[in-house]
């Protein structure tokens, strides 16, 4: 039996003045699932997550996490959310415990102090416990940025390019536990990222966006092939520059 | 409404209260040098004016409740800004937050930190001055309570100014209890001021405040009348301040502008 999805986005649409930004999107994210977001500069993809994150309301569509709509249940869908982005780090002017702290308790989370210490070993954040944000070097803010986004154990969560300030290293790391985390559990993930081998490596399917339109789906291992691409780089690229060719090859 | 996400957003004014002088600084250095010049000038005049009038009452206690509300105001706007400096808009609206939830957590925060101010200038008053706000009698505590009401008010007006037009109008929000002060009599009463000034004046619930505590000085006693209006009005205020502020949060999430926010640089 198939699970309920943790996402659903139906019809979802915003456009800001002539410009559309997001033209009628639908797709869903089920229970272990990773749905990779991929599209250009501008294809609509953080708009897309800042509707799901209930910051920008659509123009049409409606999404519901977890059976719930976030037009009308916006704090009941997102006390089992959680995000991170590369443009959304934690207030520089506080300690990691602190800024943990703060949103473990606007999420409500139970026996916030053990989950703490329990994110912060899992992001080998504890040598920095009481330092604060600010001055941490980028790749280490991003982690803790990410530990705050596991810290209520959410059953969707939403990535805008978790990894684009990271090494390789910490970069591969931060994959193998997001991977685990949400094969492990039963949540749900929304990723976004330019970084084309990462996602073939960690997601599970790819939804291509181009000019606020879903133009491609599938599984980023096979996709490529049925475009007549030798990667999901090569795809990229594809549907960056002649968006129109792939769009006829599609219907 | 969930008292542990207040608690939380009460939290993080303290954390960084507790974090960093020059915040703990700003609690008391405006009010300092206000007790200390306009007690100075209550000496003067009491000097001058011999022993028939105390200017310490009207002039030195006046300063005091109206540097209170400024400091109420203060309280709000500045947790509000300290999420706009660390552009922290997309990590508190993205979150189940809810916006009465934030804003009753900035009224926590106004409480400590206007209290702590009224505090300072209580013992600074007292120590230069050998002034007693007690010497209005216990009746001042409720026109207190009316300040503290209007200092919310214009506090929850300043946010949705900054929400509203962006940072940059920040300084919008910093005169504005020097704008209002002509218009409550801080130092006069309102029969001085032109009758259009006087109009806007009783609109106003400052100016209950100080029109019944000069009557008091005055030896009228407590003026139950001007506590009603003032309440009445100050309540009122604040309903009406929370729906603007309601207006511009949705206005913001309808054109982004709470997601441009994080993205944007904002110095």
């Amino acid at each position: 039996m198939q699970k309920n999805p943790v996402l659903e986005v139906t019809d979802l649409k915003k456009s800001y003045g002539e410009t559309v930004a997001v033209n009628g999107v639908s797709f869903s994210v089920r229970p272990n699932e990773i749905v990779g977001l991929l599209g250009p500069n501008g294809a609509g993809k953080t708009t897309t997550i800042n509707m799901i994150l209930g910051v920008l309301r659509p123009d049409g569509g409606r999404i519901k996490i977890e059976g719930k709509d976030i037009a009308q249940k916006r704090s009941e869908a997102l006390e089992r959310t959680n995000f991170a982005a590369v443009y959304a780090q934690l207030p520089g002017n506080m300690t990691v415990f602190q800024n943990l702290y703060i949103f473990g308790l606007i999420y409500a989370v139970p026996d916030v102090r053990a989950r703490i210490e329990t994110v912060m070993r899992e992001f080998e954040l504890a040598p920095f416990r009481d330092v604060k944000c600010g001055v941490l070097s980028s790749g280490e803010q991003t982690k803790v940025s990410l530990a705050k986004a596991m810290l209520n154990n959410p059953r969707l969560l939403l990535l805008d390019e978790p990894t684009a300030s990271l090494d390789p290293s910490v970069a591969e790391i931060a994959r193998r536990k997001i991977k685990r985390f949400a094969h492990a559990g039963t949540a749900g993930v929304l990723w976004t990222s330019h970084n084309m081998h990462e996602v073939t490596d960690v997601c599970d399917r790819v939804l291509f966006l181009s000019r606020g339109k879903i133009l491609l789906e599938g599984d980023p291992r096979t996709l490529p092939r049925k475009h007549h691409k030798k990667d999901l780089e090569e795809l990229f690229i594809a549907v960056a520059r002649e968006p129109l060719s792939l769009e006829t090859v599609r219907s | 409404m969930k008292p542990v996400r207040i608690y939380a957003i009460f939290l993080r004014q303290l954390y960084l209260i507790r974090s960093n002088f020059v915040r703990f600084f700003r609690l008391f250095i405006w009010i300092t040098a206000d007790i200390l010049l306009w007690g100075f000038v209550s000496n003067y005049l009491n000097a001058a004016a011999g022993a028939r009038f105390s200017f310490l009452a009207v002039f030195l206690g006046a300063m005091l409740l109206w540097s209170f509300l400024t400091q109420v105001m203060q309280g709000v706007t500045m947790a509000f800004f300290e999420d706009v400096y660390a552009r922290n808009f997309l990590n508190i609206f993205g979150s189940p937050l809810l916006v009465s939830e934030y804003m009753v957590g900035f009224m926590l925060t106004s409480i400590m930190t206007s209290g702590f101010s009224l505090v300072v200038m209580l013992f600074l008053a007292g120590i230069f001055f050998g002034f007693s706000i007690l010497a209005y009698g216990l009746s001042f505590i409720p026109f207190l309570m009316i300040l503290f009401l209007s200092g919310i008010a214009l506090g929850i007006v300043g946010v949705s100014i900054v929400l509203r037009f962006g940072p940059p109008a920040e300084w919008f929000v910093w005169p504005i209890p020097a704008i209002l002060s002509p218009f409550v009599g801080v130092l006069y009463p309102l029969s001085v001021l032109p009758h259009w000034m006087q109009f806007i004046g009783r609109l106003l619930p400052p100016s209950y405040v100080f029109e019944g505590v000069r009557a008091i000085v005055a030896g009228g006693g407590f003026s139950s009348g001007a506590f009603v209006v003032g309440l009445f009005l100050s309540l009122f205020y604040i309903a009406l301040a929370y729906g603007i502020f309601l207006l511009v949060y949705r206005k913001a999430v309808r054109t982004g502008l709470i997601a441009r926010y994080s993205a944007e640089t904002l110095t």
